[in-house]
């Protein structure tokens, strides 16, 4: 396999952190950076608290696994940082962006640079392959740019290292829904990286991926790190010990323990909860 | 020119001219008189259909209010009609008829300006296209769609129909606006105005298709099909997909207008009967049998749906509705993707037979402009698919 080349450079800017609401710790100016900011996240469902009190900093670059039981609040966490879900309480702040990303619509926030990869690999099925990457294509999304736009000759090799990279070149003219699984999943994340977003939110990527495309998955996302910031959610605790520098664990809505993952593997507290069952 | 190549293929660009030729310059010289006006109002129907198949076809939105659009549109022709020939009416009246005999003794508001042919045709169309417009946004906003929406559409055109029946709406009740005379200073009863205005339509049948072929084979349009296939996705990639949905079925409400419009001074009568919901539905029949989808298909399928119908309520007028409600259940069950694509299946079968490779009939990387999932049977989940609606109830 080639080596992943870093897709797109996302520029470091001077670090202006939004103002915390309440007097949760402020990191340390030594930190990078922040990429992403959760403040104080709640989400109550009928009376059913998904999400308490949610506070998760990520930094630029990083890459994360967010790990935890069942029915823990991840993809609900997921769905409040992309506008899905609205929270009861709580803001998320992007960058040095003061916006409370709560407060705007799935597609003012995707523009904004989140990009997210769903649980069960979405891809629009009528279209090629070629043009679900155009569609994702990072640009103006507005009805009547669209109805005029062009390709750009840079936005081909665009999507055309995109293609390379996902190994899906040669599945250019095909339609989406006729892919194998395995390569809808690859199509989702190229599409991702067509975004190019500065966080990507990823749910478990390598669900129903044979071995082979499981290390290329987790290569794939080694080599995004640093350029992007990712957060993956996922299951099969081997690829998180493979990927994963910093866990955060969720339970029952809360956050459970968070450091590097050979710490985490011995907290007591996780061991009983996740990792012993 | 790559554009031209990216709207369709060579081959069909000249099919298409040559539709053209025929369709608009060779009928009307051969078409007995009395024909002209009945292939006109085929003409219109073709428009409705491309209409329907913007917004059902591409966008997965089973709309069952466009036949109020189309009768709005005619409604706005209608009140040309009848204001241009103030002062000949059975009254000798300077107000139209119906308001003489209602003892109106002045023009209601919204009446005036309707002697002008622009502004009456300004108004054909954008009176539904913000009503399509201000009912869409919160239709849109609200999330609506699949059988909601079709349901949610019905409803719109049915209380227009009630609406429009009464006499106080002050748009000749039951009896609507009739017994025109003149368009334009030229006789409606003249053999020649029914052929310009049969070459109208024509015009504006292929103007409304090079409309719609633009639009589908634009980004837009593939973003308008990636909304009906994936709505959460096309938003989590960056579209405001209540905008686009918002946008094909404005353009589509007012494309359906203009249908009306020139459908009324060639049969020569709007009343409400033409918006109740059994025509929408009947409009839905024509782009299914036709294919979705498709454009061709749907112009296509309003006319041979058109023609079965003039041909057998004259022969057996009681079957109709039966032909009509069987012929949509077999598409239904049989033909999810219409003619065309039972026309496409064949073609694939005789090649392969032949042992000819099939090859794809489009030559750049978006010419092939085939609609979403071919698998999806017309009869499925709400979601991009389309709700099941009983074929058109009986008449009152």
């Amino acid at each position: 396999m080639s080596a992943i080349p870093v897709v797109s450079e996302v520029p470091i800017d001077t670090d202006h952190r939004p103002t915390p609401v309440s007097s949760a710790p402020i990191p340390e100016a030594a930190r990078p950076p922040l990429a992403l900011w959760v403040e104080g996240l709640s989400v109550t469902f009928d009376g059913f608290k998904a999400l308490t009190d949610i506070t998760l900093t990520l930094e630029k670059g990083e890459l994360r696994c967010l790990i935890g039981p069942n029915g823990a609040g991840k993809t609900t966490l997921m769905d409040c940082i992309t506008g899905k879900t609205r929270p009861t309480e709580g803001a998320v702040y992007l960058e040095n962006r003061l916006t409370d990303l709560t407060k705007l619509s799935e597609c003012r926030i995707a523009q904004l640079g989140i990009g997210r990869k769903f649980q069960r690999p979405t891809v629009f099925q009528g279209h090629t392959v070629y043009e679900n990457c155009e569609l994702a294509l990072k640009g103006n999304k507005g009805v009547f740019h669209t109805l005029f736009a062009r390709l750009k000759p840079a936005d081909r090799t665009r999507i055309d290292e995109i293609l390379e990279l996902i190994g899906l070149k040669d599945h250019a003219k095909r339609q989406a829904g006729l892919l194998a699984h395995g390569q809808k999943q690859w199509l989702e994340i190229g599409m991702l990286l067509a975004q190019s977003p500065t966080v990507l939110l990823i749910d478990e990527p390598i669900a129903g991926m044979t071995h082979a495309e499981t290390e290329r998955t987790a290569e794939l996302l080694r080599g995004l790190a640093g350029a992007h910031t990712v957060v993956v959610v996922e299951h099969d605790m081997e690829f998180v010990r493979s990927i994963a520098r910093r866990v955060t664990v969720l339970h029952q809505g809360k956050v459970l323990a968070e450091g590097p993952m050979a710490q985490i593997q011995k907290d007591p507290r996780v061991v009983e909860v996740y990792l012993g069952e | 020119m790559e554009r031209l190549r990216q709207m369709q293929s060579p081959r069909a660009w000249m099919m298409l001219g040559a539709a053209a030729l025929i369709i608009g310059v060779f009928v009307p010289l051969v078409a007995p008189e009395y024909m002209v006006p009945l292939l006109g109002k085929f003409l219109c129907f073709g428009i409705a259909a491309l209409a329907m198949d913007l917004v059902w076809g591409y966008a997965g939105i089973l709309s069952l209010g466009h036949a109020l659009f189309f009768a709005l549109g005619g409604y706005g022709m209608g009140m040309y009609l009848m204001r241009v020939m103030a002062g000949e009416g059975v009254y000798r009246s300077n107000l139209p008829d119906f308001m003489v005999f209602l003892d109106w003794k002045r023009l209601p508001w919204y009446w005036h300006g309707f002697q002008s042919f622009p502004f009456a045709m300004v108004m054909s169309l954008a009176a539904p296209g913000l009503l399509a417009l201000v009912f869409g946004y919160f239709m849109f906003r609200s999330r609506i769609r699949g059988v909601y929406l079709s349901i949610v559409t019905q409803a719109l055109t049915y209380a227009a129909t009630l609406f429009f029946f009464q006499n106080a709406a002050g748009f000749g009740g039951n009896n609507g606006l009739t017994d025109f005379k003149r368009i334009l200073g030229a006789s409606l009863h003249d053999p020649g105005t029914r052929k310009a205005l049969y070459v109208a339509s024509a015009i504006a049948l292929f103007g409304t298709y090079l409309v719609c072929r633009f639009v589908v084979t634009s980004r837009l349009g593939r973003v308008v099909t990636a909304v009906r296939d994936a709505e959460l996705k096309s938003r989590f990639c960056g579209y405001e997909s209540t905008h686009f949905k918002l946008f094909i079925w404005t353009l589509s409400a007012m494309l359906c207008a203009l249908a009306g419009a020139l459908y009324v001074p060639q049969v020569g009568i709007i009343n409400p009967s033409e918006m109740q919901p059994s025509n929408s539905i009947e409009m839905a029949i024509w782009v299914a049998v036709g294919g979705r989808g498709t454009l061709g298909g749907a112009v296509l399928g309003a006319w041979l749906v058109n023609g079965g119908k003039s041909w057998l309520t004259a022969a057996l007028p009681s079957a109709w509705l039966y032909v009509l409600g069987a012929l949509f259940v077999s598409v239904t069950l049989f033909l999810p993707d219409g003619l065309v694509g039972l026309g496409a299946k064949l073609t694939a079968r005789i090649r392969s037979k032949l042992g000819t490779r099939a090859d794809s009939p489009g030559s750049g990387p978006q010419t092939d402009s085939k609609p979403g999932p071919t698998t999806t049977p017309i009869l499925s989940t709400p979601v991009g698919g389309v709700p099941p609606i009983h074929p058109a109830p009986p008449p009152s």
